[in-house]
């Protein structure tokens, strides 16, 4: 299979979209502050209540004394200030009318002694307690100290409240006596833990290492030299004689926790505890377009829960999310890169069962902007490439996905609709024009005015390549299509004496430069923008909106020819909110269109959507896409080379039968026009005259059927005469297999030697004719 | 193998051209991607032309086409 394991975590490792917002990596004990105000700006107090109650000790206590050194990471900070999160959670701890009870976990057998009085002590108790350990609590008066320190923000109560919270989960209280160095040790031995005890933690506040006489503890695990004991020196930081930050105090008791926890279980005291304490997040948060909003202003009488609402939506809810909100694609399936890799791997692993990601994958459209846009280079069109090319080669790619297209791309390359000539008259070509395959299906007109125009702007004799670049076999995941298509192309070029090959679709540029390393390559916009290139005729007309082909999104010499010729043509020109290194895809790229055409059309009428202005494109099937979602759009070769059309920008886009019959049509019509020459007879089912209604010709468009599929039906059925009748309509019903599907069509002679089509429909599911 | 009913529209109205039959329900046994179904389908019970009509085409097989190429 194509993706290991090692490779899908470094896929998921590049999306950083799961990474803790800055806040909750700042924060000692990484309470999720974000979604604690996404609860609280709602107006669920106990929710977010519960939300802190999830990762705080002693919450009752910790919310109500919380120096929140989140907030100097807080991103809210340079757009107003950051979100007051100390002042939020004293709120919660007043206002909740509901804490979650702790549910320690079932006993674990160990028994824990913690030394100690302060909020570390404490801390280390709640959550040993928390995982099942049995805590035995050794004090003189538990938490006096905060009291102290804290005055009203800390009442008593609150305080007598998490002591009995702590006796309710199990913590054995020992207090009123000094807890003195020798209760860290055996009687008899002191490098020894006491009798029936399995670790024990020293609070800092009451027994210091040198109170030990211990030298200093490991700063990562709080480890001594005596085995079993940890032990601290007060956190460092803030100003001298200050006391000392309560979450840095809690988050040490976590710690110790943490390290009782491994060492009681033989586990490494080391591995993974990178991100234990405050660490910096990977996550990237977009702020364009986020205004400024001061703090809330809080009331007189103090927080409530009007200020406490306005405060929390201040939040930005930091995430990332930058590609898939501008894709509509990754929008669509309704996660984030790192979620789809897995579906990406999962779909490939299955042995039995339904592979659920085979429409998601083959739905991205290959067009580069979320690798432009993510802070992390996360190539989403990469991966679903390689998924393709994996489950080409192990035979499970669903042939309906990409077949029209690729049968779309022989029809291009096949002989009805290739040609390698010189140009007229001439017996060498210094250039060659390569249309590519989709503006001749689109409006062979304008490849032929173009070819035209190519012929008089450049330096040196000029033949003309039609056929397709192979990009469909590239998107389908087809490599060797892809190469054996790259074959034929070379074959042409070689033949017409290596060309400089001068393109009109910004695709085949980039697919020649693909598979033609070789061979030089340039846009017609280019040559036609260049240097003593003819200044094309002044003309007007209302502003268009330009549209950048995803193709030509790392081509700036491509885009800017494409301005320098609109403006030489006198065409003020507008640029849509994602454009040039950020543009959108139409809708075709990569197959979308062919693996998935709703969505296909709700990416293109989204693309419609980003201009007032009718759009202008270097693209046919751009263009075409744009056409079909019902928006004016231009081809740029409309204005440089217009043709009989008084408003070429609401042209309707050709549908399927008619793109193929204007390929074969212009290569006919060049042979006969250009070259004086008869194009080959065309096959004798061509010959039979068809009459669709309407009802069934939107349906052969959305079902993919050709006229010519049709009209071979027919013909085999009056040559066979194998068919069905319906006495009383006069309608025929016949079928035939051609290839892979099985087509039908109910048609009637229209008396006048051809047929009127009625309906038409395919499968294919073959039938196999009655029961063995 | 069992026989599934999917069709319970009325197709005596066609004839074979060929036989000059009427249609008759009849099991026929479709294959796609490997797998085998026996369906009863309208079929001239002379030459064995067999009619697959519209909305079996469009909604039971193509459902059943696009889950066997998932699988
Ligand atoms: S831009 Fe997309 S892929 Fe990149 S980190 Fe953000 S969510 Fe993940
Ligand atoms: S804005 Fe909200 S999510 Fe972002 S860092 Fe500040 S508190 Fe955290
Ligand atoms: S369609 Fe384009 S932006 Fe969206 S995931 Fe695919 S390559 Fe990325
Ligand atoms: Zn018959």
């Amino acid at each position: 299979m194509g993706m290991d394991q090692k490779e899908l975590r470094q896929w998921e490792a590049r999306c950083t979209q799961e990474e803790p917002p800055r806040c909750q990596a700042a924060c000692p004990l990484h309470l999720d502050a974000r979604g604690l105000c996404t609860a609280l700006a709602e107006g669920r107090v106990d929710a977010a209540w519960a939300t802190a109650c999830r990762t705080l000790p002693l919450p009752g206590v910790m919310a109500r004394i919380c120096d929140a050194p989140c907030r100097a990471a807080c991103l809210r900070s340079g757009l107003g200030g950051a979100v007051e999160m100390g002042a939020l959670e004293r709120f919660l701890a007043r206002a909740a009318t509901r804490t979650p009870p702790v549910r320690p976990l079932p006993a674990r057998g160990k028994a824990v002694l913690v030394l100690g009085d302060g909020l570390a002590g404490l801390a280390c108790a709640w959550d040993l307690a928390r995982k099942g350990y049995a805590v035995t609590l050794a004090a003189r008066d538990p938490g006096r100290a905060l009291l102290a320190r804290h005055g009203d923000e800390l009442p008593e109560a609150a305080l007598a409240e998490a002591l009995a919270a702590l006796e309710r989960m199990g913590v054995a209280l020992r207090t009123g006596a000094d807890p003195s160095p020798a209760l860290a040790a055996r009687e008899d031995d002191p490098h020894a833990l006491p009798e029936g005890v399995d670790a024990v933690f020293a609070d800092p506040e009451t027994l210091s290492p040198q109170a030990l006489g211990l030298g200093e503890p490991d700063a990562l695990t709080l480890g001594t030299t005596r085995l079993g004991l940890f032990a601290a020196p007060l956190p460092a930081g803030g100003a001298a004689g200050a006391p000392p930050s309560p979450a840095l105090l809690a988050a040490l008791g976590r710690r110790a926790a943490n390290s009782i926890e491994r060492f009681t279980q033989g586990a490494s005291l080391t591995a993974g505890r990178e991100r234990e304490g405050p660490f910096d997040s990977r996550l990237s948060t977009d702020l364009d377009g986020v205004a400024p909003a001061p703090p809330a202003p809080l009331p007189a009488q103090g927080a409530d829960a009007a200020w406490a609402r306005a405060e929390a939506a201040r939040c930005l809810r930091c995430e990332c999310m930058q590609c898939v909100r501008r894709c509509a694609y990754l929008e669509h399936y309704k996660g984030y890169p790192k979620t789809y890799a897995r579906q990406i791997y999962n779909n490939a692993s299955i042995v039995m069962g339904m592979r659920q990601a085979n429409t998601m994958l083959n739905s991205c459209m290959i067009c580069g902007l979320c690798e432009t846009v993510c802070p992390e280079d996360f190539d989403m069109g990469g991966l679903c490439l390689t998924a393709r090319r994996d489950m080409v080669e192990r035979g499970k790619m669903p042939p309906s996905a990409h077949e029209f297209a690729l049968d779309d791309m022989a029809q291009a390359c096949g002989p009805d609709c290739a040609l390698a000539r010189h140009a007229p008259g001439q017996d060498a070509s210094a250039f060659a024009f390569f249309p590519g395959c989709q503006l001749p299906a689109s409006d062979p007109g304008a490849v032929e005015r173009a070819y035209a125009l190519a012929r008089a702007a450049l330096p040196g004799p000029t033949g003309l390549l039609l056929r397709c670049c192979g990009a469909p076999a590239h998107w389908a995941g087809r490599e060797a299509l892809l190469a054996q298509t790259g074959e034929a192309l070379r074959a042409d070029w070689l033949a017409l004496g290596r060309p400089e090959l001068v393109v009109a679709c910004p695709t085949c540029v980039l697919t020649l430069r693909r598979v033609l390393p070789e061979a030089r390559i340039g846009t017609l916009w280019a040559a036609l923008a260049g240097p003593g290139a003819p200044a094309p005729g002044a003309a007007s007309g209302e502003a268009l909106a330009v549209h950048d082909p995803c193709a030509s999104r790392h081509d700036p010499a491509q885009r800017q020819a494409v301005r320098e010729l609109l403006h030489r043509l006198g065409r003020t020109t507008v640029e849509p909110a994602l454009t040039g290194e950020y543009t959108e895809c139409c809708g075709f790229g990569g197959l979308l269109d062919a693996a998935n055409p709703a969505l296909g059309a709700q990416v293109a009428a989204r693309r419609a959507r980003a201009a007032q202005e009718d759009f202008v494109t270097s693209c046919a099937m751009c263009r075409d896409m744009l056409a079909r979602a019902g928006k004016r759009a231009l081809h740029l070769l409309d204005l440089l080379a217009p043709g009989e059309e008084p408003d070429p920008a609401a042209r309707p886009a050709p549908g399927h039968s008619a793109r193929r019959e204007n390929r074969v049509r212009l290569r006919e019509g060049l042979l006969r026009g250009l070259w004086a020459e008869e194009p080959g007879p065309r096959p004798a089912h061509e010959a039979l005259a068809l009459t669709i209604a309407p009802e069934a010709a939107r349906a052969m468009q959305d079902r993919r059927i050709l006229t010519t599929d049709l009209q071979k039906v027919i013909l085999h059925a009056r040559e066979t005469g194998r068919a069905l009748v319906d006495a009383a309509t006069g309608r025929h019903l016949a079928s035939l297999r051609p290839g892979p599907v099985t087509y039908w069509v109910e048609y009637e002679p229209d008396g006048a030697g051809g047929f009127l089509v009625h309906k038409a429909w395919s499968h294919r599911m073959q039938i196999m004719g009655g029961p063995a | 193998m069992s026989t599934l009913k999917v069709l319970d529209g009325d197709y005596s109205g066609w004839r074979c051209a060929a036989c000059g039959q009427s249609l008759v329900m009849a099991p026929a046994v479709l294959e796609y991607m490997g797998s085998r179904f026996e369906v009863e389908l309208p079929r001239c019970p002379a030459c064995g032309l067999t009619l697959v009509p519209e909305d079996l085409a469009l909604g039971k097989m193509l459902e059943v086409e696009k889950l066997l190429e998932d699988k």
